[in-house]
């Protein structure tokens, strides 16, 4: 074991060096059955009961090609400003390995079905653009649970048990060019990318994109020359970095990792690496060495795949708006700041925000019910906000009863506890639990008049032109009336009856 | 017992007949099926699996349609045997090798679905070279099938089980399996017919694959109208083969005793004279004549690129085998061997010790041979030059049938050879096929059947006809004309020279 040269901070390193990365992004498609055969993709179920002969590779069973996977392949290269290969095949990628049922894995080699194209990130307000290779279909693997060991990992196991229930589920990996002149930005550029393509895909319908999940996983590619220089350093290949935090994190380690080893003069080791989410560090894995052959030929149980200009059309028009020009529009139409549309987008609320607008609600109501009270919750109960189990429509529901005066800001959250607790609509809890604001002017008249003359003092001040004062007054009332009253009522109540 | 009593002596098509007129049944034909492979299997060692109750229960079944009057194929009821390379769900699949013995498969391959909705009793599975990888059988974990012709010879391969079901009227069909040969070859030497469709012509779904773009299914019998009515009934387009032709294609039984006059028969430079035994080169001219007098054209033509077919074949049948038998490491199923001083071993030797163990050492030396093709810095030596050639082979029969319609040559350079004979040398046995591996690298049709005894050994030898792609019907067409002209002149079907074989009574499995 060699003693490893220290990290050098991660600014220190960029005065230094310049990094390039390169991030490949591997994104399991939600159609219904598998890329070559009928069986379920759905996540979660029972190990090995979404399987079969082809997907378990018994012998004599043949691959036959799922259009709906290459249609999604399709529109994501389109998504991507890629060229759509006109004719192009499948290839073997043959190694060996236990999760991977036939031995190889039918993926595409150098007849990707799309190629060549760019996407353009956000990074700040400022317009990236990452040049993307290629993007290619090919089958995921089963997975391993290693039984035994202390952290589920080979190391220490006395046995494995496999579940082929992801063998077999579409994938399209997404790969970039070298992704040059982030600079000190190369970690928020790479975790800008992976989050607009996470919103890309989404709009596009292909994928859940559940990064915990791993419906979409990353490996990050990263090497660092020295400023003013053209050729590239040696890379290093981080694998499975799977959150958006996570990609910024291990870039940031890398280099200050890449950058003490080079400061050291020592050289960069061509590898495969870790990342550890408890320590936000990455370790060495598998030496990539020229030995590593992988021995592609094309795929002969499957024939090739054209894609006429005429169905590339056709898919072309199915495209939903560019997520910058959509971002554009709808910031504009809710006239909300740069600000606050980049806390929308970071909450993964957008969509959210923009059907309860359709639904009814103004745009500021939905943002604020969307970003503070449910992300709020989405956080405590450790889900993601589109997960909770109210739709756009109940908060735009929940809203317009608050605009008709029906219940008031504290109410409704009373009325979200219900909806979300799987109580029934909006309208079924606020009847249920009663929350329905005292509207009968005679009942809140006579509140009025005890708070009056409760507060002698107070009553005098607002007579005497204080009709701030009228605060305490309010407070008292909605007090009595256990907080179901319209306040803007009560204030109108106070005023005419001391005025 | 007169052969005329005797149901195992039939064609299919007779049998058919006498099922269908009602004169037998075939619980009564399939157990003299059984009956008969009980009796002579045991020397000859055609089959490695017998299905005696299930074969049964399936001609009764198909007895009771026949009964209640349903339409049925006119294959119905006779009984059948299939390769053992087919997946046949609930009987054991073991391709001839260690690794799959005891392999069970859940499902049945397409073609022996189509078998089973038709009524045909499924016999056995047929002995072959281990994952079909050989041309005489010899390399069957399982030993050897021997030639009914003569014991002390090899019957071809690799399906030289089910050429020898059939010759030795253990079965009077049979399903083999050709990748360079393997259905034509075993034909040639054991005097009987063999089929191998166009590429995509039947479907490969539960074909345990070999190579995959080289494989196909096909009838093994005994009659050219026997080959054509299992060609119809297995053949057609099935949607869970991806390389399965989606066309109709006009059943082949129409092409059957067609007129002969103005058909321009090829015939291959390349694929005859030096190298070919002349008792094997003197039937086959006499063929020509035969042909001729038929009113058949005879036309010279030259493909130069087929002196490399054999060559191009053992680098991408290789390559595609290193990797679909990749799949064979223990894992789901068949052979499992722990390494042996291992306390706790790995996966990954678990699978290194199975395939050391479960291999036998053709199909070893194939997968080095695939592996080492395919690597990079060699692809494009081996595995990129070999499908050029590929290619150039494809293109010199596109031209040949731009001036011909048919293209024959000797099935196989020579007779059946004695056991042995080219175990040790593999480029000697690879050289059996030399004759039938262009129609596999361009994915034609190629029909071999019986023209003669050669005079050096007194053994059968065959001519194989090659039609254009999806042009199946002309190999019948010309298969069932000479057939009839030779059978004229030797007075009923060449098997009937065949010496009788001793009963091994006892020794059958
Ligand atoms: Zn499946």
């Amino acid at each position: 074991m060699t003693t490893l040269p220290g990290l050098v901070g991660f600014d220190e390193a960029l005065e230094t060096f310049d990094p390039v990365m390169g991030l490949e992004v591997h994104v399991e498609l939600d159609t219904a059955t598998k890329m070559f055969c009928g069986c379920p993709t759905g996540f979660g179920a029972e190990p090995n009961t979404q399987v079969c002969p082809v997907c378990l590779g018994l012998p004599g069973a043949l691959p036959v090609v799922n259009g709906a996977a290459v249609q999604s392949a399709i529109r994501i290269g389109l998504a991507l400003n890629c060229s759509i290969a006109p004719w192009c095949r499948f290839a073997r990628k043959n190694y060996f390995y236990p999760d991977m049922p036939k031995n190889f894995q039918t993926s595409q080699y150098d007849e990707p079905i799309a190629y060549d194209g760019f996407t353009e990130v956000d990074v700040d307000g400022d317009v990236f653009r990452v040049e993307i290779e290629r993007a290619h279909m090919e089958e995921d693997t089963g997975k391993s649970l290693h039984v035994g060991g202390a952290t589920g990992r080979i190391h220490g196991a006395v046995h494995s048990l496999l579940d082929y229930n992801r063998a077999g589920v579409p994938l399209i990996e997404i790969v970039t060019k070298p992704i040059e002149g982030a600079g000190a930005r190369a970690a928020q550029v790479a975790r800008a990318y992976v989050a607009h393509l996470r919103e890309l895909l989404l709009s596009l319908g292909v994928s859940d994109v559940r990064m915990e999940q791993g419906s979409m996983r990353c490996d990050v590619n990263l090497s660092l020359r020295p400023v003013g220089q053209q050729t590239f350093g040696t890379r290093t290949e981080t694998k499975n970095v799977n959150s958006l935090r996570s990609v910024e994190r291990a870039i940031r380690f890398e280099v200050s990792r890449q950058a003490g080893v080079l400061g050291a003069g020592a050289a960069i080791v061509q590898e495969t690496r870790h990342f550890h989410e408890d320590t936000g560090e990455t370790t060495a894995g598998r030496v990539k060495t020229d030995a590593e052959d992988y021995r592609y030929f094309p795929e002969p149980d499957l024939t090739p795949i054209e894609a006429t200009a005429d169905w590339v059309e056709e898919l072309r028009a199915t495209l939903p708006e560019a997520p910058r020009v959509r971002r554009a529009r709808l910031q504009q139409a809710w006239g909300a700041s740069d600000l606050e549309m980049r806390d929308i987008v970071g909450a993964g609320a957008l969509i959210l925000v923009e059907q309860t607008v359709a639904a009814g609600s103004s745009p500021q109501a939905a943002r604020k019910w969307w970003l503070s009270e449910l992300t709020r919750r989405a956080n405590e109960t450790g889900v993601d906000v589109s997960e909770l189990a109210i739709t756009p429509a109940d908060v735009a529901g929940i809203q317009a009863m608050v605009d008709a005066g029906r219940i008031n800001d504290k109410l409704a959250r009373g009325v979200f506890d219900g909806v979300l607790a799987g109580e029934g609509t909006p309208q079924e809890v606020v009847a249920a639990r009663g929350l329905e604001v005292v509207s009968d002017d005679a009942a809140l008249g006579a509140a009025v008049d005890r708070a009056i003359a409760a507060s002698p003092d107070v009553a005098d001040k607002i007579r005497a032109g204080k009709v701030a004062a009228a605060g305490a007054l309010i407070g008292a009332v909605m007090k009595e009336m256990r907080g179901q009253a319209d306040a803007g009522r009560v204030r109108e109540l106070i005023l005419s009856r001391l005025t | 017992m007169s052969s005329e009593d005797d149901l195992t002596r039939l064609s299919a098509t007779e049998l058919a007949e006498r099922l269908a007129a009602g004169d037998t049944t075939s619980v009564q034909a399939t157990q003299a099926h059984l009956d008969r492979i009980a009796d002579v299997d045991g020397n000859v060692h055609a089959f490695l699996h017998v299905d005696v109750d299930g074969a049964l229960e399936q001609a009764d079944a198909v007895d009771r349609r026949r009964a209640d009057g349903e339409l049925l194929h006119p294959l119905a009821g006779v009984p059948i045997a299939v390769k053992d390379l087919l997946a046949t769900k609930g009987m054991p699949t073991t391709c001839g090798s260690r690794m799959l013995e005891g392999w069970i498969p859940p499902y049945d391959a397409t073609v022996v679905e189509r078998l089973r909705a038709a009524g045909l009793p499924i016999l056995g599975k047929t002995n072959m070279d281990e994952f079909a990888m050989g041309s005489s059988t010899e390399h069957s974990a399982y030993g050897p099938t021997r030639n009914p012709w003569d014991l002390g010879r090899i019957p071809g391969g690799s399906g030289g089980g089910s050429a020898a079901a059939v010759a030795a009227y253990e079965a009077p069909l049979a399903i083999g399996t050709d990748t360079g040969g393997s259905i034509r070859q075993p034909g040639a030497v054991t005097g009987t017919v063999g089929v191998k469709p166009t590429y995509g012509g039947v479907s490969r779904y539960g074909l345990v694959a070999l190579a995959s773009s080289l494989d196909q299914a096909g009838p093994v019998t005994r009659t050219v109208r026997d080959a054509a009515l299992l060609h119809d009934l297995i053949g057609g387009h099935d949607p869970r083969d991806s390389t399965s032709i989606d066309a109709p294609v006009p059943p082949v039984l129409d092409a059957l005793d067609g007129d002969l006059t103005g058909l321009r028969v090829g015939v291959v430079t390349e694929l005859g004279g030096e190298g070919y035994q002349p008792g094997v080169r003197a039937r086959f001219e006499e063929s020509l004549e035969l042909l001729t007098k038929a009113g058949a054209e005879i036309v010279e033509v030259s493909c130069p690129s087929f002196t490399k077919a054999l060559a191009a074949y053992y680098l991408i049948l290789p390559s595609e085998a290193s990797s679909n038998l990749a799949r064979f490491d223990a894992m789901r199923f068949g052979l499992r061997v722990g390494p042996e001083g291992v306390d706790a071993p790995s996966a990954e030797q678990v699978m290194a010790a199975t395939r050391a163990a479960g291999f036998g050492s053709e199909v070893k030396r194939r997968i080095i041979l695939g592996t080492y093709a395919l690597s990079s810095g060699y692809y494009d030596a081996y595995y990129g030059s070999a499908q050029k050639v590929r290619t150039l082979i494809s293109r010199e029969f596109d031209a040949a049938f731009g001036r011909t319609d048919v293209l024959v040559s000797p099935t196989t350079p020579t007779t059946a050879f004695e056991f042995g004979a080219k175990l040790d040398d593999p480029l000697a046995m690879y050289l059996n096929d030399v004759a039938t591996i262009p129609a596999n690298l361009a994915g034609v049709p190629g029909l071999s059947l019986p023209i003669g005894l050669a005079d050096e050994d007194g053994l059968p030898s065959g001519l194989q006809v090659l039609a254009p792609a999806m042009a199946d019907d002309r190999l019948y067409r010309v298969g069932s004309v000479l057939e009839r002209l030779l059978e004229e002149q030797w007075g009923g079907p060449l098997l009937g020279r065949a010496p009788e074989l001793a009963s091994s009574t006892g020794v059958g499995r």
